[in-house]
């Protein structure tokens, strides 16, 4: 039977798989889209079976250590944790496939000038900056680097909120152009639902790290000293 | 008000608040010192676990509350430890009627070679408890607290060897119960038992606590988190951690503790 010890580090490492695969397939979407590249995109299309599968495994391998180990404290949160970062990243996946079909249904490319118009680059290079801070922050189980989403999330929020408004101005000077703009609302919703599934798996990190439950409140500071 | 009668009213609150009271206890066997000095308090009608490695000192700890300790060789003991506020060290106990305050339950079960009935009226008889219909009463009233009557009742003239192992455990648990103890102290009563009676004495320790105070001794840490309200933490003869179970089971403070409950030493 493999020891406690060493089934935790092997749920790490299949946790930090997760990551670098969805954080794969949200870097691909991204350039998929910018370019209105529907070969990436399929690509995404076909990866999303590899995400699906690991997340399987993972949600098994994480019950199979409870299971076996009876963990407690630390070991517990840990297991806990991993199962819904699991869950939020598999949804991060779900999000840039979601992305890449688009590509591949819609046949012309958004005009740069609108995307500019929304932020949408900056939108996206942001919620790619918290995934990065995110896998990091598992890697390392570093907390503060885990704290620093929540502050990013917001440029997230900012940018989604401001589109309504563009949009509903956009669309009306130019009513042709409504299709590239519901395009692109659905694409911001998306991201702005990546920041959030950041923000949550930042709790979950949290969690573990520091036995604190940060979800549902709005200050996400610091409410003691680290152990 | 006066400053007796003050003493007085805060002196009673701590005795409504704490049952069993150790300050700064220290016992030696001959030259090893087993206990460094341990205060703790712990509260009426609670379960309160005491875990460890083998040789920390937990079961000599609990067993200083009934005095089990005073007839090892070499023993010696300082400090205080205070039932309902009483020193139980003083001169004037009785050491008796101390027991019969405080039951005990042990690893193995250990009924007398007699019958069901004359095993949970024994108690009551060297009290010089005579009357049938009283002993009757407080058999069967033990029996049923631990869910044993009605396994046993038409059998209650059969020897109590003949019971399985874990009936003879809550056997043991109702003959403790019938001299009426307010506090049981349980070292590892579940050790040699199969799980399903574990799970029985488990449910009725839960149960118990409605009515006693109860401190068990276990190596089982899921035992230790499903039945008890606070958890005691001991390493060496020291008292590393006491807080509630689900604190120390989820979050605990000390490092040396995380590491004992997740299986990393000990």
């Amino acid at each position: 039977m493999m020891n406690l010890e060493d089934h935790r580090e092997i749920l790490n490492q299949s946790g930090m798989e997760m990551f670098q695969l969805v954080r794969k397939q949200f870097i691909k979407s991204k350039e998929a889209f910018l370019t209105h590249d529907s070969d990436l995109a399929e690509e995404v299309l076909h990866t999303e079976n590899r995400v699906n599968g690991m997340d399987l495994k993972l949600d098994r391998e994480c019950e199979r250590f409870i299971a076996l180990h009876n963990p407690v404290a630390g070991d517990l949160r840990f297991v806990l944790a991993l199962r819904k970062i699991n869950f939020d990243l598999e949804r991060i996946g779900d999000h840039a496939y979601g992305i890449s079909s688009y590509i591949v249904e819609v046949d012309t490319p958004v005009d740069q000038a609108i995307l500019d118009k929304l932020d949408f680059e900056e939108m996206y290079t942001a919620a790619l900056s918290m995934l990065d801070d995110i896998r990091d922050a598992y890697q390392s189980g570093n907390a503060k680097k885990a704290r620093k989403v929540f502050k990013k999330d917001k440029i997230l929020n900012k940018i989604n909120l401001n589109s309504f408004g563009v949009i509903s101005e956009e669309v009306q000077k130019d009513p042709k152009l409504i299709d590239q703009y519901l395009l692109l609302f659905s694409v911001i919703k998306k991201i702005e639902r990546v920041g959030d599934l950041i923000t949550n798996i930042g709790e979950e990190i949290i969690f573990y790290l520091e036995a604190e439950v940060l979800k549902h409140r709005k200050k996400k500071g610091p409410s003691k000293p680290s152990k | 008000m006066s400053k007796d009668k003050k003493e007085s009213v805060i002196e009673s609150s701590i005795k409504r608040k704490y049952k069993l009271q150790a300050n700064d206890v220290k016992v030696w066997y001959g030259d090893f010192m087993a206990i460094k000095g341990i205060s703790m308090d712990i509260k009426p009608n609670k379960v309160t676990a005491f875990i460890g490695p083998s040789g920390c000192g937990k079961s000599t700890f609990l067993r200083l509350f009934n005095r089990m300790n005073d007839y090892v060789d070499g023993f010696k003991m300082e400090g205080e430890i205070n039932i309902d506020g009483s020193n139980i060290n003083d001169k004037d106990i009785n050491v008796e009627l101390l027991r019969k305050q405080v039951g005990m339950v042990f690893q193995k079960p250990n009924p007398f070679p007699k019958s069901i009935f004359e095993n949970v009226a024994y108690g009551l008889k060297i009290q010089g408890l005579k009357d049938k219909a009283f002993l009757e009463e407080r058999v069967e009233s033990s029996l049923k607290q631990v869910a044993l009557w009605n396994e046993v009742k038409d059998d209650l003239n059969k020897s109590a060897l003949a019971l399985s192992g874990g009936q003879q455990q809550r056997l043991c648990i109702a003959r403790t119960l019938a001299v009426e103890p307010s506090i049981i102290l349980m070292d590892e009563p579940t050790s040699a038992l199969d799980p399903i009676s574990t799970a029985k004495i488990e449910e009725l320790i839960y149960k118990l606590k409605d009515k006693y105070t109860i401190v068990i001794v276990t190596h089982n840490m899921q035992q230790a988190s499903r039945i008890s309200d606070n958890t005691a933490f001991f390493y060496l003869g020291e008292l590393i951690e006491y807080d509630k179970t689900n604190k120390i089971f989820t979050n605990p403070e000390k490092e040396q503790t995380e590491n004992y409950i997740t299986g990393r030493f000990g």
